[in-house]
């Protein structure tokens, strides 16, 4: 039975081009006071237009409207339950917010003299130091912009380090579980990948490994607890091999949200690892954007981190912008600030204490949807879950229900699907992160939603398939879309 | 289902020889389980392939996925027809599907190739697990 659902307010919204209406404008200006100076001597003819073709002419509460309308067609955080998997979707709480919005930090420029921002020089110098601290590692850099740019970053160094003993080195290993992201990351950075197997338990399979390690092996990418949700419990073993041959392990930080405050990276044999501040640390995710991806490294790696660096002198802190052996900018200024801003608000407003409850909680969220619908779904690997559980949709098959149609069919109980057909290791997966935020309510209903579509998906399984029926379009043609995609907007003939 | 007369990878490519000329795709199976391939980026016309090597990349509704060649040699024609109709990797994956035309290299790497027997007995093992 559907408990909750919300159907789209707004069913039909033209584009904000077509809302257009000639002559209108949101805003009439008093006359200036000041003598009128002309733009096109000012600025250059060249660089001034006289006319913005088709700019759409509305109101301020025709574009007040506009949008609202059309953010009833999503969903977010602040409805419920988010349980896309590896994505950490948990709530970002309002005091991330209220820290963010305060008047020095959200007018602070970055080309303000140093002496003028130490408050915000602070700022980074205290979350590297706390970042540090959570992950056991000995130095941070806060300039990447995401998980993936912070991947990047991360290689780069060890490529720098390894160009500095000598030899580059030839290949990066990455399990067959990990994200897509890692390999990209490893060929960007000038590396051929070579893809370990996962064992019957989803784990890395260690033999592989070490019959794949060699004189050319750069890195080794392993994402811990993996995408599987499971702790990979021969990492410190791993970090041996891989040490014993000169090579380095790269952690994927992506779900240290498993681990926040009773296992650090630092400790069992990691080099260098990114934080995803947008999974982990509440931020927001945006609209794809912008999130950060901090960077820590050992020791050793150190002189390799990208500047500015902020460093602390007695009471006066410093943007260091010239160093040797960095491997120089990655993101222009000091990263996303506003971002850094609300991870530390959220590390401080949990203190230590509270970063572990977080973290007990998450795990606990994710193994009670594990044993809610156990029964019903099938469960490839029976590895203890940490604080995401992949399911397959094997017993779905039987009726042609995959994974994306119970996904879709989520959407009618009022829930944002789970992360589909991901991690690849699992055919046809249900990847399920409920993280911290739930209470036992909500993580009920959604349990109760599962079980529901699998009872229909027995009886009824053309409900299913043809799902969503509550929103504004049901399925959408992606083939259409992705062969023939419509990216501008084109006024009507007649115009 | 599986024409008899090619052999396949557990990549889940097929290859066709005739004369010393392979013609390569990928099988049923395999578009089947991508779903709407939407794109597909091909080697040059006078690339050189090599056994187990990628060559290229078919990219469905789903996922990028790299296509590996059975067989070494020189790329001798490439289907252009997919380029503007890739669906007829999902229409006719065994046929009007093809991808790339090679003068093969090694006529032996074809031995460590599956039969369309093995073939089937592979995947029905692969779609059980």
């Amino acid at each position: 039975m559907i408990k909750k659902v919300r159907p789209h307010q707004t069913q039909n919204e033209p584009l904000i081009f077509e809302r257009s209406s000639p002559g209108k404008f949101g805003y009439q200006l008093p006359e200036l006071d000041v003598p009128v100076v002309d733009p096109q001597t000012a600025l250059g003819a060249a660089n001034v237009r006289t006319e913005i073709p088709h700019f759409p002419e509305v109101s301020e509460v025709d574009v007040i409207r506009h949008y609202t309308r059309l953010s009833t067609w999503n969903y977010a955080i602040d409805l419920g339950l988010y349980p896309l998997g590896s994505c950490t979707m948990k709530y970002n709480p309002r005091v991330n917010e209220f820290v963010a919005r305060l008047d020095g930090i959200a007018w602070a420029h970055p080309y303000q003299p140093q002496q003028l921002a130490q408050g915000a020089l602070r700022i980074q110098h205290d979350l590297e130091m706390y970042l540090a601290e959570i992950t056991g590692m000995d130095a941070v850099t806060l300039q990447p912009a995401a998980g993936a740019h912070g991947e990047l970053t991360g290689i780069l160094m060890i490529r720098a380090y390894l160009e500095a003993q000598g030899d580059a080195r030839k290949t990066v290993l990455i399990p067959d579980s990990a994200h897509g992201t890692n390999p990209a990351t490893a060929a960007m950075a000038g590396y051929e990948v070579k893809e370990i197997p996962s064992n019957a338990r989803g784990l890395i399979d260690f033999a592989a490994l070490e019959a794949a390690v060699d004189d050319s092996t750069a890195a080794l990418m392993m994402t811990n607890p993996n995408t599987v949700g499971i702790f990979e419990e021969d990492i410190a073993k791993v970090a041996e091999l891989l040490h014993s041959r000169g090579a380095q392990l790269y952690m994927d930080g992506a779900n240290m949200n498993a681990l926040v405050g009773w296992a650090r990276p630092g400790d069992f044999g990691v080099d260098v690892m990114h934080l995803n501040l947008h999974k982990t640390f509440s931020t927001p995710h945006g609209g794809g954007g912008p999130g950060a991806g901090p960077v820590a490294v050992k020791e050793h790696l150190t002189p390799h981190l990208p500047l500015p660096r902020v460093v602390k002198d007695g009471e006066t802190y410093t943007a260091i912008t010239q160093a040797a052996g960095s491997i120089g900018r990655v993101r222009a200024f000091y990263g996303n600030f506003g971002v850094l801003v609300r991870a530390l608000a959220y590390t401080l407003a949990h203190g230590g204490n509270g970063l572990k409850n977080a973290t007990l909680d998450a795990v606990l969220n994710a193994n009670y949807i594990r044993k809610g619908i156990e029964d019903l779904y099938h469960l490839p690997y029976e590895s203890p879950a940490m604080h995401e559980v992949v399911f397959s949709d094997q017993r779905q098959t039987k009726q042609g229900i995959k994974t994306g149609d119970i996904a879709k069919r989520l959407i009618d109980y009022g829930f944002h699907p789970y992360t589909v057909s991901f991690p690849l290791i699992v055919h046809g997966a249900l990847m399920i992160e409920p993280t911290e935020t739930e209470s036992r309510q909500e993580l009920d209903l959604f349990i109760d939603a599962m079980r529901s579509i699998a009872a229909e998906a027995e009886a009824d399984p053309e409900l299913v398939r043809g799902a969503p029926h509550s929103t504004r379009t049901s399925r959408v043609n992606e083939t259409q879309a992705a062969r023939n995609p419509i990216v501008k907007w084109e006024p009507p003939a007649s115009q | 289902m599986y024409p008899k007369d090619y052999r396949y990878t557990k990549e889940h490519e097929w290859v066709r020889v005739a004369g010393d000329v392979a013609t390569i795709g990928i099988t049923s199976h395999a578009q089947d389980q991508l779903g709407d391939v939407v794109f597909v980026e091909l080697p040059a016309a006078n690339a050189k392939l090599h056994a187990g090597q990628t060559f290229g990349t078919v990219e469905s509704v789903k996922a990028v996925s790299d296509i590996y060649s059975p067989i070494s040699g020189d790329v001798v024609e490439i289907n252009e027809a997919l380029i503007d109709a890739p669906e007829k990797i999902n229409e006719d994956p065994h046929g009007d599907g093809w991808l790339v035309r090679a003068k093969m290299a090694n006529k032996a790497e074809l031995d460590s190739l599956m039969s369309a027997e093995d073939y089937e007995q592979y995947i029905a093992a692969e779609t059980e697990s």
